[in-house]
This record gives structure tokens, sequence and C-alpha cells, in this order.
């Protein structure tokens, strides 16, 4: 299957979020992919607000199937939550799951203006009532993929898509 | 016959914290690494996350201790989880219950984890062989044994302050015959690569052999502490000293005491530990307790986000 190109996406995802623009907002990425795309995303767009990060881990709700993540990283967000317009990024959004724990997890900063979903591919198979502001494009894919975003030295992204069933 | 390590599975999973003695680096990082991320939860408005929210933990202290105890209850409420205490010291073993029955009635109450504090050494280790496999147990303390989370919070407060432990010299000071935490220190020190580990002490507070541990051993602090970038103080441990180990407290300090004059031989920016509860005067002089190089409190706080880190790898290995 013939994915997309995941730097022309960005760019779609980028200018989506410039055009809606005028308000002051600051960028959460999620780990791993989510953050790589938030920090593309804050130089893209000049954004005065430090970026946050946050490992969702401590949220999830199959702590007691799997257990805590191997590699947690620490959640940071220098900013004050509170009174914040929040744009929340994700590399692809799909149950819904990693965003409703983000969620969570930013209400325990604070209470913020509001939260909105970027992201760069929604597969669709949504469990829990989450949708995104701002995608950069909308795919169907067989329930047994999995669906990643990657890193190159260079910085460059591209997606890739895998069996569920093989590790990584 | 060997045994395999009580604490891990078949699979060599962490299902008990007993002893920081024969595990694997590997796992004392992977704790490590995982309070990195609970310490940021502890700086938050809102210190809780909803973890462990629902699970029951028993916080069983057959030995008094405030401390401990309470750095466990906190860790525990962080978490979300539901915490008994109870000081079994004055309860149930004083009429007559044995510590197997107590955990017995305690895990017909549904019980997820105990945290054990005991006496005896060795205590941890039945109660973990005892239970069901799904509850775990952490060992807070047991005799002159093991303390593992005190070991492992010192072991996260040194890579705080000194980043790596492959370039260290770490010096032990005081009363290490007696002492749960220097032993645990000692192990986790070890696998983790610090290179000289000393211990400082009268041949009267040290254990026979102990050099058997892989440890540099001196009697005299003015050798001993020269150029490390650790000092580890110790409790004086009064009320374990059993005949003449010791000639007084003020014979303990002139020469065993950490002094401005004493820390002076260390490297410039060695950092001072100390497990607590402190006795001024006696192991530590209070120039030093609260001087600049004291890393004291910021191991209490530590303590909490170790234990934390501990008590949720434990619960998220289930078998």
């Amino acid at each position: 299957m013939q994915l997309p190109d995941a730097e022309i996406l960005f760019k779609s995802l980028a200018k989506k979020i410039r055009s809606d623009g005028g308000k002051d907002f600051a960028l959460v990425g999620i780990h791993t992919g989510g953050v790589w795309l938030a920090e593309r995303l804050h130089q893209e767009l000049g954004i005065t607000q430090p970026l946050g990060t946050l490992d969702v881990s401590f949220y999830r709700d199959d702590f007691d199937k799997i257990g805590l993540h191997s590699q947690v990283k620490p959640s940071e967000i220098p900013f004050e939550v509170a009174g914040t317009h929040i744009i929340l990024v994700d590399d692809v959004l799909y149950t819904g799951r990693t965003i409703r724990a983000a969620i969570n997890e930013l209400f325990d900063y604070g209470r913020p203006a509001s939260i909105s979903l970027a992201t760069l591919v929604d597969r669709g198979g949504r469990e829990l009532p989450i949708a995104a502001q701002y995608t950069g494009i909308a795919l169907e894919l067989p329930v047994d993929k999995m669906l990643e975003l990657k890193r190159e030295e260079s910085g460059k992204l591209s997606l890739n898509l895998y069996d569920k069933s093989l590790p990584e | 016959m060997i045994n395999r390590n009580p604490q891990l599975d078949e699979n060599g999973v962490l299902q008990h914290l007993l002893t920081t003695e024969g595990l694997p680096a590997s796992i004392l990082l992977h704790i490590l690494d995982t309070a990195e991320s609970f310490v940021g939860v502890t700086e938050r408005d809102v210190k809780k996350i909803p973890l462990l929210r629902g699970k029951s933990i028993f916080n069983l202290f057959f030995e008094p201790s405030t401390r401990t105890r309470t750095t466990f209850e906190i860790a525990a409420k962080r978490l979300s989880a539901d915490v008994i205490n109870l000081n079994i010291a004055v309860s149930a073993q004083s009429k007559g219950e044995t510590l197997l029955d107590t955990v017995n009635n305690l895990s017909a109450m549904n019980a997820d984890m105990f945290i054990v504090r005991h006496a005896q050494s060795g205590a941890a280790h039945l109660i973990a062989k005892h239970v069901r496999s799904d509850i775990h147990v952490i060992n807070a303390g047991d005799g002159s044994h093991a303390h593992p989370t005190q070991a492992l919070l010192d072991m996260f407060t040194i890579r705080r302050y000194k980043r790596d432990f492959h370039n260290l010299r770490v010096a032990i000071v005081g009363d290490i015959l007696h002492s749960r935490v220097a032993r645990s220190q000692i192990h986790a020190l070890t696998t983790l690569g610090v290179p000289e580990v000393r211990v400082i002490a009268p041949k009267t507070l040290l254990p026979r052999m102990v050099e058997r541990l892989g440890v540099h051993v001196y009697h005299d602090m003015a050798k001993g502490l020269k150029d490390v970038d650790v000092v580890m103080m110790l409790r004086l441990q009064n009320e374990r000293m059993k005949g003449a180990n010791l000639p007084s407290p003020e014979e303990f300090f002139k020469y065993y005491g950490l002094t401005p004059e004493k820390l002076s031989l260390a490297r410039r920016d060695a950092i001072v530990m100390h497990p607590g509860p402190m006795n001024r005067g006696v192991e530590i002089d209070s120039a030093v307790a609260d001087g600049k190089q004291s890393v004291i409190l910021p191991q209490v706080t530590f303590g909490i986000a170790v234990r934390m880190a501990v008590m949720s790898i434990l619960a998220g290995n289930q078998v």
C-alpha cells in the first residue's frame, strides 16, 4: 500500500492551523511521534508559548492489562495551563484512548480555556467520542495494521505501516 | 541448591522488591528512569495520577517507623491507591497471631500489595514466598538485612547530582554492621557500575568479611574521605547496639562524625547524604547537615517518586 508523504501532510496540517489563526495558543505534543510533530509546528508557526510534552503512560486505561510502559518519559508543561487555549498534537488518531488519557493529564495541571486536537493521520476506528479539529489526511486502514510516524536523523518525517502481530 | 531470585518470576520480571542484591542493572535503571517521570507529577498542582485506582496497599509495620511509612503512604496515595496502615507492633502480634496468619487475614481482604517493615531479617522474603501470586511485596526494611527503596532513592539522588555512576568514588560512613541501608546501597552501587565504593567505620561496627561485597575498607576518616564524590552517612543505631560496640556517642563523633573539616578532604563538589533520622552531633555536624553540599532533603523528596515507581512497576507486572 502506497502511504502518503508525511512531509507533505505536515505542510498541509501547519497550513490548516495557521489559517484558523489569530488565537493565541500553546502546543502540547504526545510522546513520541506527536512530540516530533509539535516541535516542527512550534517552529513553523512561530508560537511564543513554550512547547509542552506529555507521556500519557500514567493515564492509560490498559495498565491492568499490559502494565507500565517500559520507557516512560517525563511530561513537561512549561506554561500555565489554566486559561490557556491548547492544541494537542499526535501523529495518528485511532481509537481515541490516547487522547482521552492526554486530556485527563492536562486537567491535572489546571483548567485550560480550550483543548483542540491536531493529528497527521486520522485512521478512523474510534472507540470514544473524540474528533480532531486539524487533520493532515483521513485514511482507512485494516485493523491488523499499525501506522507509525518515524523520524530520520536529518529530521525528515515518514509514515510506516506494519503488521500488529509483529514486533517493531 | 540454586534458587532463582525470589523477587523475579521465571521470565525475570520483577514481582517483589525485597533487596537490591542480585537484581540486574536493567531493573534498577528502569526504576530510576520511571521515577524521573514521577518527580514531575509531585511538582504539579494536582499531585495525583489514577494509575493504581482501586488497588489496596497495606503498610505492614511490625517495627515503628514514621518517615518510611509516611513516604510509602504518600507515594501510594499519589498513585490513587487505597492505603491501610497497620501498626502491628501494638496489634495482632501482641495478641499472639503469627506473621503468616496476619498476612492470610489481610490477603482475604483482597490486598494487592504489602509494604513490610520488620525487625527480623528475612520477614519480607517469607511473606513474598507465602502470598498469592497476584500480591506484590515491598521490603521497607528487615532487620539488618535490606532496605531496597532507600538504596534506590539514594541511587536516584546520586544520578541526579552526578549524572553517571561509572566515574565515582563513594564512601559509606558509620554503623555498617547494623545497617540494612548500607548493605542495599553497596549492592546497588556495585551493580550500577560505581568503580570505587568505600566503607569507613571502626572495626567494631563493620561486618566480618565486608570486603567480599567488593568494597574498600577504611578505619580512618581522613584517608577514607579523600577525593570522594559522594559521602553517604549512616545513622548510629543505638536501638540495635548490643554490648560495647562503641565507647560513647561523643567519642564516635570525634572520630567518625562528619564535620566541615573532615568533609573538606572530599572533592569540592562532593554531595553529602543521610537516610534519616539524623543524630546531629553524633554522626553528622549540623553545619554539614544544613550546609550547601547536603542533599538530605532532596533525598526525601526523591524518595516519594522512587517509591511511586516501584509500586507502579510491580502492580503492572502481573503474572
